[in-house]
């Protein structure tokens, strides 16, 4: 049976202040168990909250750049439970009256411009972190109070892909606000998903489960496939889904139900009363949409328009702002006014060393100036293509210059003809095989001559100028 | 006259001139403590040596005075419980804001904190694990509660002067029935950063004194904006002794008339209205107004502080600090069985009721219908006052329907102990200043007392005609024969 999957997305994004959202502790990551935390954010009787104003600015920009409403009149809420790492049983979020909501994001999906509504984008404290070991529980609250974006989205995410394509668009745009680091390992990005599936046609929504623990974009992607597969297969069988939650096993490669929900449960909101309502005044609002940077679709734009870019090209780069401003600069140093090979050389081998790297383009600690240097090389055809590979790397690992790099290892390409001619003789002669082939209309033969004289020249000879060398000995 | 007998700003003057010491002033309350505290019950873990203080070096508007504190107001280091077996052995690691500005003004800090009803829950300063405060004035009756300990303590000279908090009338009802003076400060007055919050929309922390210029004196001292209370107001606070004139020439007072019904005890009616008589005398003008709305008050009032109530009670669950019940047969990994037992045992009756109460109205499918309607008569109940402050300067009525009961009158019948506080709350509900004042006995020797209202923000005008009433009654001269 064909089904259409249907996906909302709740993303926690953790917001890069010095300091908490309800009291002055260090919002520094990975300090030792319970070495930043105070009265208020321990929740200890008789203390109380106090907004960092930089959290709400941050939450403004946010939902400016994500097309959203900025509301003018915003209140935060009580949302009980219980539970250890909530030391006040507890969590200071915004329930009716989030920060801004009704905003949308365009995202791309293959060739395709697919836009993904906001339904709300709410400010919350973090709860602390249970560590199980042994037979004990143990319990840092380090990152209790950490202030926390908590942006969701419309049910329109219709694929692993899509929500996949949502996640990086999304991740970009805070990245280039500055106002987080978007680390999912290190917690300061957080995704859950309810996925349901409906087959074709209908209008309700299916039976939702609702995944959590996925702790990369791949691991979202992956575990969304996995759970609309596993859910197809249950209503194939004549099967109804139940209402879950579930985590995804990185190990197993699959969803493991972590509890039922027997009953919507009572989270008795109600408002804060140790905050009052906070007003966003429409010259706040103006204020914060002044000192939004540009962001990446403006920026594709830019640079398409700007250096000639191919759509497809312009896209990759401005995905990340590190990246993207090391590109520009790469470009914008590059004297010929044909950009095609530095965008070549940036989208291919910089692109991949820095996500072998697991890093970004400008940490790969090679410079605008050196990287043209070694693309000189390469307009100048002195280097093969393999070869400018193998320079970027050694450039990478030790620091050196391409020129030093060049020389030291003795890759110039050898494009002196007589030199040549003599090695395609012998190659020649010792292939006959192959020449016969060639001949009787084998084209690949000519490449694997070729082959047997980068070999016989140790990699250095210029294959452009043997291919036409061979070309003109063999007709 | 001993020390104790004395009011702070009688105290201060003998210790600025050298006359005496702070130290003298504590050892004779210690004494006075040591004579009366095993009849009244003022204080709690009060320990067989000499009662310990903290002191300051400060030379401040207080300097020298010590002050004694509610259990329900942290003091760093010492323990701050709420009278509530399930704070047993906190010692906050920090003062509340309200303790730093003493220290800072010289007052002394008694290291003992007054008794009070479980989190301040209740009237009669029974709901206590330390057992019932006594009322000085007749021992088989209650203080008043919830800030009982205070009252009591200030009414026998076994304090200077007390703070107490008040969320529903817990410091005017107490200082009514124990005859001293009670004020509840305009919300946002004074910080509660510190004060562990029973309804936090409603506390505030206030004095409770001898007389109305130690009123005026405390006040003032621990007023003010604090940025760690984000509800604290941001305006300057007024010299309050300087409107202690006695001039209450052309002063409009208002009578609302709902204060004034049937059921109302009559000794207490004809004490407040010849009180009433005095002031104009004085000069002020009296009139009848209208708080259409009062009838809503305790409604209102019994919803919106159970639901905050439960809300910030529930950090009390064993975890981090104070009580932790152990069961007997240990259950592995259950962690609600040990929030549950140490719940069940740590709470008092009253603490459940009020958590009960408050968990149901904010349930789903009830907050409509409960909280949210509440919230919207508390602001018909403040559009109320609104009105008639338009045209009136004040506004007096009694404080409490009837002078101090029995103890264990009403401990069986909560509904009859909600309605003791049937004139303080909806001052509470309306976040306004109002002062309790003593203004007579009943002809069985119990004090009755004044309550006055003024605007937000506007203290000054309740010391200005609580000071003119008292220096022409002196009620405050008399003292209960302990």
């Amino acid at each position: 049976m064909n089904y259409e999957t249907v996906i909302g997305l709740e993303v926690h994004v953790q917001l890069k202040t010095k300091t908490k959202i309800f009291c002055s502790c260090s919002t520094e990551f990975g300090s030792e168990p319970n070495t930043q935390v105070c009265p208020v954010c321990l929740g200890l009787p008789g203390s109380l909250p106090v907004l960092n104003k930089t959290v709400l600015d941050y939450a403004i920009k946010v939902g400016l750049a994500l097309n959203c409403t900025v509301q003018p009149f915003t209140k935060f809420d009580r949302k009980h439970y219980y539970y250890p790492d909530l030391p006040k049983n507890y969590q200071i979020s915004q329930y009716d009256l989030p920060v801004s909501q009704d905003g949308y994001l365009d995202v791309e999906v293959g060739d395709k411009i697919k836009r993904i509504r906001i339904k709300r984008a709410h400010l919350e404290e973090d709860a602390g972190k249970l560590i199980h070991e042994n037979d004990a529980s143990l319990l840092d609250l380090n990152r209790t109070g950490m202030p926390l974006l908590e942006i969701v989205t419309e049910p329109d995410i219709h694929s692993p892909e899509e929500a996949h394509a949502y996640l990086t668009a999304l991740k970009s745009i805070i990245e280039y606000l500055d106002v987080s680091d978007c680390d999912m390992e290190k917690g300061s990005l957080r995704c859950d998903a309810n996925v349901s599936i409906r087959k074709i046609g209908e209008t309700e929504l299916g039976t939702k489960t609702e995944l959590k623990n996925m702790n990369s974009f791949k691991g979202v992607k992956d575990a969304l496939a996995y759970e609309v597969q596993r859910q197809a297969e249950v209503l194939d069988e004549g099967g109804k889904i139940i209402q879950q939650t579930m985590l995804w096993d990185v190990k197993e490669n699959k969803t493991v139900v972590m509890r039922t929900k027997e009953e919507a449960k009572d989270y008795r909101y109600f408002p804060e009363p140790d905050l009052p309502p906070f007003l966003i005044t429409k010259e706040k609002i103006q204020e914060m949409r002044e000192t939004l940077p540009e962001l990446p679709q403006q920026r594709c734009k830019r640079i398409i328009q700007e250096y000639g870019l191919s759509e497809h090209d312009a896209n990759i780069l401005v995905i990340s702002k590190a990246d993207a401003d090391y590109a520009e600069e790469c470009i914008r140093a590059y004297k010929n006014s044909d950009k095609k090979p530095v965008v070549n050389i940036l989208i291919g081998p910089m692109f991949s060393e820095a996500n072998t790297r697991n890093t970004s383009m400008s940490a790969l600690g090679v410079n605008s100036d050196n990287l043209l240097e070694l693309l000189g090389y390469i307009d100048r055809d002195e280097i093969s293509n393999l070869n400018a590979k193998v320079v970027l790397k050694d450039m990478i690992e030790t620091k050196n210059k391409a020129s030093e790099i060049i020389k030291a290892k003795n890759l110039i390409q050898i494009s002196d003809t007589s030199f040549l001619d003599s090695a395609v003789d012998e190659v020649l002669q010792a292939n006959v095989k192959s020449v016969e082939d060639f001949r009787s209309g084998k084209a690949n033969a000519l490449m694997f001559l070729v082959g047997q004289v980068m070999k016989k020249s140790a990699g250095k000879a210029n294959p452009k100028v043997v291919q036409e060398i061979l070309k003109r000995r063999l007709s | 006259m001993e020390l104790y007998n004395l009011t702070a700003h009688e105290l201060n003057q003998k210790i600025k001139s050298g006359e005496i010491t702070s130290d003298e002033v504590i050892d004779s309350l210690d004494k006075r403590i040591k004579s009366v505290e095993p009849k009244v019950n003022a204080y709690v873990r009060i320990s067989e040596a000499k009662i310990s203080a903290l002191n300051s070096a400060s030379k401040g508007t207080l300097e020298g005075i010590p002050v004694s504190i509610k259990d329900n107001i942290c003091t760093q280091g010492t323990n701050t419980e709420c009278c509530s077996k399930i704070l047993e052995g906190f010692k906050p690691p920090y003062d509340a804001t309200v303790i730093s500005k003493l220290k800072k003004a010289g007052a002394v800090i008694l290291n003992t904190k007054t008794n009070m009803d479980e989190f301040a829950f209740g009237s009669s300063t029974e709901n206590s694990c330390y057992g019932p405060t006594h009322n000085p004035w007749n021992l088989e009756c209650v203080p008043g509660g919830s800030s009982g300990g205070s009252a009591a303590c200030v009414s026998s000279d076994e304090a200077i002067m007390a703070l107490g908090s008040d969320t529903g009338g817990s410091i005017r009802q107490p200082a009514a029935f124990c005859g001293v003076v009670g004020l509840k400060p305009t919300y946002g007055r004074v910080s509660r950063f510190g004060l562990i919050a029973f309804a936090s929309s409603l506390d505030q922390i206030g004095p409770l004194t001898k007389d109305v210029r130690d009123s005026a004196l405390l006040l003032r001292a621990i007023s003010g904006y604090d940025p760690k209370d984000s509800t604290s107001v941001d305006l300057e606070v007024p010299d309050y002794e300087s409107y202690l004139s006695g001039d209450v020439k052309g002063l409009k007072i208002g009578i609302p008339q709902e204060y004034f019904i049937e059921g109302m005890d009559q000794e207490v009616r004809d004490i407040v209205e010849e009180a009433i008589n005095k002031l104009n005398s004085l000069g002020t003008i009296s009139g009848k107004v209208s708080l259409p709305n009062t009838k809503y008050a305790v409604p209102v009032y019994y919803i919106i502080a159970t639901a905050e109530a439960s809300s910030n009670l529930g950090r009390f669950d064993g975890d981090q600090y104070g009580f932790r019940a152990r069961p007997k047969e240990k259950i592995k990994g259950s962690l609600i069985d040990m929030y549950e037992h140490t719940r069940g045992q740590g709470f008092g009756q009253e603490a459940k009721r009020r958590i009960l109460l408050g968990t149901f109205s904010l349930s789903h499918g009830y907050y409509d219908a409960y909280y949210l309607r509440a919230l919207k008569v508390r602001t018909l109940i403040k559009q109320d006052f609104d009105r008639v402050f338009g045209e009136y300067d004040c506004i007096v009525t009694p404080t409490s329907p009837s002078p101090a009961f029995k103890i264990g009158e009403k401990s069986q019948d909560p509904l009859s102990m909600y309605l003791s506080d049937i004139y303080t709350i909806s001052v509470n509900l309306a976040g306004i200043p109002a002062i309790s004042i003593p203004c007579g006995f009943t002809k069985k020797g119990l004090p009755v007392g004044l309550q006055i209202l003024a605007k937000p923000f506007n203290e000054s005008m309740l010391f200005k005609v609580a000071y003119a009433y008292e220096q022409a009654t002196k009620w405050y001269a008399q003292k209960p024969k302990l």
